[in-house]
Formats: C-alpha cells, sequence, structure tokens
C-alpha cells in the first residue's frame, strides 16, 4: 500500500457561516499514523482579529505554513497599516501554496474571516492552492466525508451566533466518531463583529 | 478403552440413508480453489477484500480465582470507523472463550466451527473438550490453510478438568501456552498496563478491573480500537460477563475534566 501522508498525523477541520457570524472547529489529536501522540494539538491559528485559518493534513508542514503566513501577513501590516481583507488573504495562501507546485505543502487549508461589513468569509484550498469559495460551510481532513455528511444534514442559512455553536459542534463530533484518525477532543471558535468566543469541547478519547 | 462408539455407528447409518444428512461434520470443511493462473495476485487482492476488522485490542491472562478475557468493540476499514459495537469476544461454550482479531469473517467463521468440535466431542467422550485440546484442534485447522490467506489471531480461554487454561492461535499456524497475552494493533499498549498491574494474587473484581483498564488505555493510545470495553471471567463454573463500558465515559470517570475558564490560549501575534 502507498504512503498516505495527507492521513499521517489525522486532522478534521470544519468552517460554517451564519447570520453576520462565523465559526471554525478543529479535533485536538496529533497522531503518527495508528498512534495517538498528543491530545492538545493546535490546528486553528490567528491572522488578525477577525481572521482564521485552519490547517489540516501533515502536522509539520501546517506549522512551517502557518508560520510564514504569519510573517507575509506582518509584512502586508507594515507597507499597509491595515489588516488583510480574508479574501485577500486567501489569495496570498494561494499563491505560497502554487510556489511550491512541484513539491507542496501536504496540507489542506481552511481559511474562514469576517470582511468588510463584517460579512463572513470562509473558503478551502488544495494543497497546491486551488480555491474553493463557499457559501454555507468548508471542511477539511481525515475526517472530511464524514463532515460533509453532518453538515449537509445539520446546517441552516442564518444561523445566530449561539445555534450556530451548537451545529458546529454537533457536526464536528458527529463526524469523528466515524473516523480513527481525528477527534481527542474538540476546539471551536465562534467570531461575530463585537467578541470572539473560544471553547474546547469534551468527546470520546477513542 | 472406548467409553463410547456411538458416533461411528450413526454415521454409517447415515450414509446410506436421509441425503443432506450425511455431511461429515467432524471433518474440517474444504473450499474449492479459484481457477487462475495467477494465484497470487488473486489471493492478494481477495485478502484486502476480507480484511475490514484489522484494528482491535484483546487481551486474556490467568491469575489465582480464573481468566480473565477482554476487548474493544470497533471495526474498522482503513480509517473508517465501520462499527463501534462488535462482539470481538466469542462464547465457545459455557467454559470456553475464544477472542477475535484480525478478519471478522475468519474469526467467526472458525470459532463457530470449533465450536461444532468441540460439542461433538463432548458428545463423543462425555466430558467436555480441554483447553488444549480445543486449541489444538482449532491451531491443525489453521495451519492446514496456511499461506491461503486466511487471518485469525486469537486467544482460547477456559476451565478444564486441570483448572485455567489459556493458549494463543494465529493463522500462521502458531500456538502458544501462556498465562498472559494481548493480540491486536493495540496491544502493545494493554501489555504496558497489564505488565505493569498484574499479580497472580488477585481477587476477581481486582483482576476485572485491570483487563478493562488495559483495553481503556489501549483504545486511548490506539486510533483502530475503541468503543466498548467489555471484560469476562472464566471460574470453575463457567464464564461470566463482569463489564462493558463505554470507554468514552469511561475516560471521563478515570480522569473528571478539572474545569477551568480557558484550557488553551490561542498564540498572541503582535502587531508591529
Amino acid at each position: 500500500m502507498s504512503f498516505r501522508i495527507f492521513e499521517y498525523n489525522g486532522s478534521a477541520i470544519v468552517a460554517m457561516v451564519g447570520k453576520n457570524c462565523f465559526a471554525i472547529a478543529s479535533d485536538r489529536r496529533l497522531g503518527v499514523q495508528l498512534q495517538t501522540i498528543g491530545t492538545d494539538f493546535q490546528k486553528i491559528f490567528k491572522i488578525h482579529d477577525k481572521l482564521y485559518v485552519g490547517l489540516a493534513g501533515l502536522a509539520t508542514d501546517a506549522q512551517t505554513l502557518h508560520q510564514r503566513l504569519v510573517f507575509r501577513h506582518k509584512l502586508y501590516q507594515l507597507r499597509e497599516e491595515r489588516d488583510m481583507k480574508p479574501e485577500t488573504f486567501a489569495s496570498l495562501v494561494s499563491a505560497i501554496l502554487y510556489e511550491k507546485r512541484f513539491g507542496p505543502y501536504f496540507t489542506q487549508p481552511v481559511i474562514a474571516g469576517l470582511g468588510e461589513d463584517d460579512q463572513p468569509f470562509i473558503c478551502t484550498m488544495d494543497s497546491i492552492g486551488a480555491k474553493e469559495l463557499a457559501k454555507d460551510f468548508v471542511v477539511a481532513g481525515t475526517a472530511s466525508e464524514s463532515l460533509y455528511g453532518a453538515c449537509e444534514s445539520m446546517y441552516k442559512p442564518d444561523m445566530e451566533p449561539e445555534e450556530l455553536f451548537e451545529t458546529i459542534s454537533q457536526a464536528l463530533q458527529a463526524s469523528v466518531d466515524r473516523d480513527c484518525l481525528s477527534g481527542w477532543g474538540g476546539h471551536v471558535l465562534l467570531v461575530t463583529p463585537t467578541e470572539v468566543r473560544e471553547s474546547t469541547l469534551k468527546g470520546r478519547m477513542d | 478403552m472406548k467409553l463410547d462408539s456411538g458416533l461411528e455407528n450413526s454415521s454409517s447409518i447415515f450414509l446410506g440413508g436421509c441425503s443432506g444428512l450425511e455431511a461429515d461434520f467432524s471433518a474440517p470443511p474444504s473450499f474449492d480453489l479459484p481457477i487462475t493462473n495467477d494465484f497470487d495476485g488473486w489471493q492478494k487482492k481477495s485478502v484486502q477484500m476480507v480484511k475490514p476488522a484489522r484494528g482491535t485490542t484483546t487481551l486474556a491472562f490467568i491469575f489465582k480465582e480464573g481468566v480473565i478475557v477482554a476487548a474493544d468493540s470497533r471495526a474498522s476499514m482503513g480509517g473508517y470507523i465501520s462499527s463501534q459495537s462488535v462482539k470481538k469476544i466469542i462464547e465457545i461454550n459455557p467454559y470456553m472463550l475464544g477472542t477475535m482479531a484480525g478478519g471478522a469473517a475468519d474469526c467467526q467463521f472458525w470459532h463457530r466451527n470449533l465450536g461444532v468440535k468441540c460439542r461433538l466431542h463432548e458428545l463423543a467422550n462425555k466430558r467436555r473438550i480441554s483447553v488444549t485440546g480445543a486449541s489444538k484442534l482449532l491451531a491443525n485447522i489453521l495451519y492446514s490453510y496456511r499461506g491461503m490467506g486466511l487471518s485469525v489471531g486469537t486467544m482460547i480461554a477456559g476451565w478444564d478438568e486441570k483448572g485455567p487454561g489459556l493458549y494463543y492461535v494465529d493463522s500462521e499456524g502458531g500456538r502458544l501456552k501462556g498465562t498472559r497475552f494481548s493480540v491486536g494493533s493495540g496491544s502493545p499498549y494493554a501489555y504496558g498496563v497489564l505488565d505493569n498491574g498484574y499479580k497472580f494474587d488477585m481477587s476477581i473484581p481486582e483482576a476485572a478491573e485491570l483487563g478493562r483498564r488495559a483495553i481503556y488505555h489501549a483504545t486511548f493510545r490506539d486510533a483502530a480500537s475503541g468503543g466498548v470495553a467489555s471484560v469476562y471471567y472464566v471460574g470453575p463454573d463457567g464464564w461470566k460477563k463482569m463489564s462493558g463500558d463505554d470507554v468514552g465515559d469511561l475516560h471521563y470517570s478515570y480522569y473528571p475534566v478539572v474545569p477551568s475558564v480557558v484550557e488553551q490560549e490561542m498564540t498572541e501575534v503582535p502587531v508591529a
């Protein structure tokens, strides 16, 4: 059997849009194939107060890519004296990924942010930067198939923050319970124009 | 001295009589071989098709009062969890248990087959088969299919005239007698807990808890093990199910969550 590098560490990431808000969630497992190494691993990273990126796939590449993204965003802030719009940031990620077209970062990013007029923006990409924009939800990681199923059946448009939090949490937990390589707790970020709510979910630890 | 010769006589009667009943249940079943020029290639593909229940944790150990047998309940196909409620401890008869690791169909079929043979032995000899004998019946069958792609890793545990018995049997033809075994992808983790906590002089509840804990720790570390941790005890009066706990709940009873406001801070990105 071929070596499956995207399934080496295991992950589950999902982002959902609500009414003037969005939520992004991930599992907390770091594994090496079937062996669970850590259960408090960070997969969602802050770019600025209203922009977050989740990185599924090979953990080492996810961390490296995150460092480069933070670096590039800092340069942008220095030159432009403002934060990046989510759309712009998505193009930046895409460009950075395509630079490595023939030796890619083995990671699938999920980008979620509030743009101008606090309009939510979510998007995902493959490992070489093909953008995929969505109006409702995006998923990534080893549990992506089950996440599609859970989100497809649980998602409703224009949810208020409280309901959005419940929906994304339930979708995440339901999905990782059908995936060997992700789970071991969850991590949810709920972003509204005025506040960011960060929660850790209890989940099955098997 | 022969205790009973009824079996031989009755089978010869059947031979001439009713059709459909003449099958010889004591002989190992035989299967047709495929018509192919590339047997190895065909076999490789077909083994992949029937190999769902790979990841598993099972264990069994002998102690003062008898044998403890424990297992998880997850079945996975690659990364996908196909079931969280598989019965991996098979009840061969009221005094003997078998565990399941490897191919689900292979384990189920050959354990059922073993159950038939054990019952037949009981009828012919008017006494229950020994654990030694039963495990050897299974090992000999598996050996006769060696190299043909069977995938079985099992422990035969029970109580016979000599007391508690425990054997490890696999599809490579191995058969080992012992006091402590663990089989499956989670076995290294289970061995860790088991070897650390094992004493021969344990009470039944102590031993059952050790088995349960070993399975729990294996399900925590091994991604392919999980679901329910079932524990059986086999003593002089036969087997008894001691517990069947969802490891999702078990984790939080072993390690209750200490409430805290924020468990993890996001790393701040200082703005220039």
